[in-house]
């Protein structure tokens, strides 16, 4: 083996580094997934009857419903009832009135996590949610936000606060039975955040939730809802991390998205779960069902994701063009390094006419990593004049990791225009040698190559969020080659 | 006499199972310009690469040193933070990575590497700006991705102007001539002469007498095999263009 992929080989490891746990005291339910546990966490949260029954409707259904076994990655059978449905640190349980009354543990995280509640170091024109754990522990600029009227809190408290929305739209875009982890979802889901953008509002600042899953053995099924009413605008970006274990944990989420006349929602995804150790024991199956609807005419979802952590990854944020002139995005890097595996992509659905779609997946794969990019695009048959353009690239880092690509394309409209290029390419010994030639060392020179491939994608996030990204990936792609 | 910038002596290296450079002799002191020629798969990029630290060569023998230091102890990168440059044969694309960028990070890597201070973007930007105009190139170069995309003969200018940017001590222009067109020829080797210096030095491979004519070398070298089988001045080269290398490999010329 020459050199230089021996110095690639060697680059320092460098620590997850939100890898810490959070001593602090929780109510949990106990482990074991039944009736009656949902039926405690559905009281727990003082939800309506028509919830429980919604939840238990879900249940019944994943009940009969078997594992997804398509996706290209494996793992062991998860025991559904090992897992702890539900933990709230015991200060929140009843849900936070306000940040003063959150626990200053529990701000202190957020603090070494970097995303600081209190009024005093909030990041500038960011409003966050924070989810620990099973629930929301604080929403911040929530009066800044409710002068526009716009509503963004926990989902717990959407229930109470409008309960009217939350029915009308809960399970819209991802019905309960829509599969496997969304039916487990719906029927477990604890918390997550809820948005409503009123009609001809932008949206003053970022909304963002920060997820983060502190206890052990214990399960994240966070649900969020997003509704971008007639002629408005919101851009929302979550983050997530969780402490270095050496067991699998879940994270099953479903988000939704709704647009309607003349509507953008933009959502941004930096997912940084814990990806487990180099030789793939822990870390986060970060199994998510994530869909948006474009429903009114001219309106456009754009989801863009940086998919750096997790042990397994499956994912593939949709969009359904339903209104004519709909546009739906998807721009997505991930990562797999070490023992990771992702099996991500998109499905974009032509309803509407004269719909566009534009998918951009840049899949890295390092180490022993494996990277599958699925994506659907469908357009059905009213669907006239829809476009679809759909570039796939796929980057190996060393000769032990894998990439593959499974595009799938269905028209039953003539004129229809769908164009697909895909590419797979290596860091190659010649850039690397390239650039130590012009004074750069290895180390930096493949966390430059791979900034520079990913480019596009991290154009799209908002500019805060694209310097982390870009930091998250060098920091992902350590001790990178194998 | 001053320390020779280069001094290589009796180096001998090549693949697994396969010399490649038998014996090669080679003194570059401060302010000269060498020039090096011979046929194809002689050896001359070989030489290059081991030069400027390229991976996957055996050294079998000999030694190279460079002021005064054991040049093949160091790692590639180091030795371009020392000074030594190569504008590649084949230069290297590198999508989306801004040339600005990439320039800049070169060179603030040799800056530290001398102790000073890191320029920021405006005055990198300014200070390259200034260095643009040795070569004129054109100001799009810095807006587009490293070499990505760049026609054959814009590669081998960028490759110069990279050699203005970052001063080298030693530069080493592998076949810098070919593929680039009369005016471009022109303009690279007035470039080139304008970035010599009396501390500074330059090793010169190519197949063209032509590019002598701009660049007039102290020495011309030929290689053949992996040995260097002639030295002579300038005159060498027009020789070589009229006879080839064939009288000079049976012609019974001593080894330089
Ligand atoms: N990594 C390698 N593996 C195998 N053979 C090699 C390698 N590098 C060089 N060679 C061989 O060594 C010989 C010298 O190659 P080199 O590229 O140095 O020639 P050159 O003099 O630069 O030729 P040209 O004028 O065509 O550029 C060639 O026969 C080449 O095939
Ligand atoms: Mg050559």
């Amino acid at each position: 083996m020459s050199k230089s992929t021996d110095t690639i080989d060697e680059l320092v490891k460098q620590e997850y580094k939100y890898g810490f746990y959070t001593d602090i005291e929780t109510e949990s339910a106990p482990p074991g997934l039944n009736e009656d546990v949902i039926r405690l966490i559905s009281h727990k949260k003082k939800e309506p009857e028509w919830l429980l029954e919604w939840r238990l409707k879900a249940y019944r259904h994943w009940l009969t419903m078997p594992t997804p076994e398509w996706p290209m990655v494996n793992y062991p059978e998860i025991d559904y009832q090992d897992i702890t449905y539900y933990v709230a640190p015991g200060s929140t349980s009843d849900g936070p009135k306000s940040i003063d009354d959150v626990d200053p543990k529990l701000l202190e995280t957020y603090d070494k996590l970097g995303i600081p509640l209190h009024e005093r170091d909030r990041l500038l024109g960011v409003a966050v949610d924070a989810v620990f754990d099973s629930v929301s522990v604080g929403t911040t600029f929530k009066k800044e936000l409710g002068e526009k009227g716009v509503i963004f809190c926990s989902f717990s408290e959407a229930v109470q606060e409008h309960p009217e929305l939350v029915r009308k739209y809960l399970g819209s875009v991802v019905p309960q039975t829509d599969n496997f982890y969304a039916a487990l979802n719906s029927a477990v889901f604890t918390d997550g955040s809820f948005c409503y953008i009123p009609k001809g509002v932008r949206c003053p600042m970022e909304l963002s939730t920060y997820f983060r899953i502190n206890a052990a053995k214990s399960g994240q099924f966070e649900r969020t809802l997003i509704i971008a009413d007639e002629g408005s605008h919101v851009s929302y970006l979550e983050g997530c991390t969780a402490p270095m274990r050496d067991e699998n944990q879940l994270h099953a989420a479903v988000v939704e998205l709704i647009a309607m006349d003349n509507a953008e929602i933009k959502y941004s995804t930096v997912q940084n779960w814990y990806p487990g150790d180099e030789n793939g024991v822990g870390g986060i199956y970060n199994f998510v069902t994530k869909r948006g609807i474009c429903r009114g005419v001219n309106s456009k979802i754009s989801w863009t994701q940086v998919e750096t952590g997790s042990a397994i990854t499956w994912k593939y944020p949709g969009v359904i063009l339903q209104g004519d002139n709909s546009v739906g995005e998807f721009y997505s890097v991930a990562l797999t390094n070490n023992c990771q595996q992702a099996d991500t992509g998109t499905k974009m659905i032509h309803i509407g006419k004269n719909t566009r779609s534009t998918i951009i997946s840049k899949g890295i794969s390092a180490g022993r990593g494996q990277n599958s990019y699925r994506g659907l695009v469908k357009v059905l048959k009213n669907a006239t004049n829809a476009r679809n353009y759909s570039q796939c690239d796929s980057l190996l880092i060393g000769d032990k990791c894998g990439a593959h690509t499974f595009p799938y394309i269905e028209v039953k409209n003539t004129s229809t225009q769908v164009e697909h290029e895909a590419s797979t390419s290596k860091v190659g010994e010649d850039q690397i040698f390239y650039c130590a030639q012009r004074a750069i060392a290895a180390e930096d020179a493949v966390k430059m190559i791979v900034n520079g491939y990913c480019k596009e994608v991290f154009k799209q996030l908002p500019m805060e969020f694209a310097v982390e990204a870009q930091n998250l990936l060098s920091v992902s792609l350590e001790g990178s080659v194998g | 006499m001053t320390q020779p910038i280069l001094t290589i002596k009796n180096l001998s290296a090549g693949v697994e199972g396969r010399e490649i450079l038998k014996g090669i002799n080679l003194t570059i002191r401060p302010g000269e310009v060498h020039a090096v020629m011979g046929p194809n798969g002689s050896g001359k990029s070989t030489l290059a690469s081991i030069l400027a630290g390229r991976d996957g060569y055996h050294i079998t023998g000999g030694e190279v040193v460079y002021c005064g230091q054991d040049l093949l102890e160091l790692e590639a990168e180091d030795r371009a933070r020392e000074g030594v440059f190569l504008a590649f044969q084949y230069p290297v694309e590198i999508p989306g990575v801004n040339s600005t960028y990439f320039l800049k990070a070169a060179y603030n890597e040799i800056r530290k590497h001398r102790g000073q201070p890191e320029f920021d973007a405006v005055e990198f930007l300014k200070f390259v700006r200034e260095r643009m105009k040795i070569l004129e190139v054109p100001e799009d170069f810095l807006k587009r991705p490293v070499n990505h995309g760049f026609s054959g003969g814009e590669k081998k200018r960028n490759e110069i102007f990279q050699m203005a940017v970052l001063d080298p001590k030693l530069a080493i222009l592998d076949e810098t001539d070919s593929g680039l067109d009369i005016d471009a020829l022109q303009i690279v080797a007035t470039g080139v002469n304008r970035l010599k210096r009396p501390d500074n030095a330059q090793l010169v491979i190519t197949h063209y007498q032509r590019l002598l004519n701009f660049i007039v070398p102290d020495y011309v070298h030929v290689l053949v095999d992996g040995r260097i089988v002639r030295t002579g001045g300038k005159e060498l080269a027009l020789e070589l263009e009229e006879n080839g290398y064939e009288s000079i490999v049976h012609g019974g010329a001593v080894p330089a």
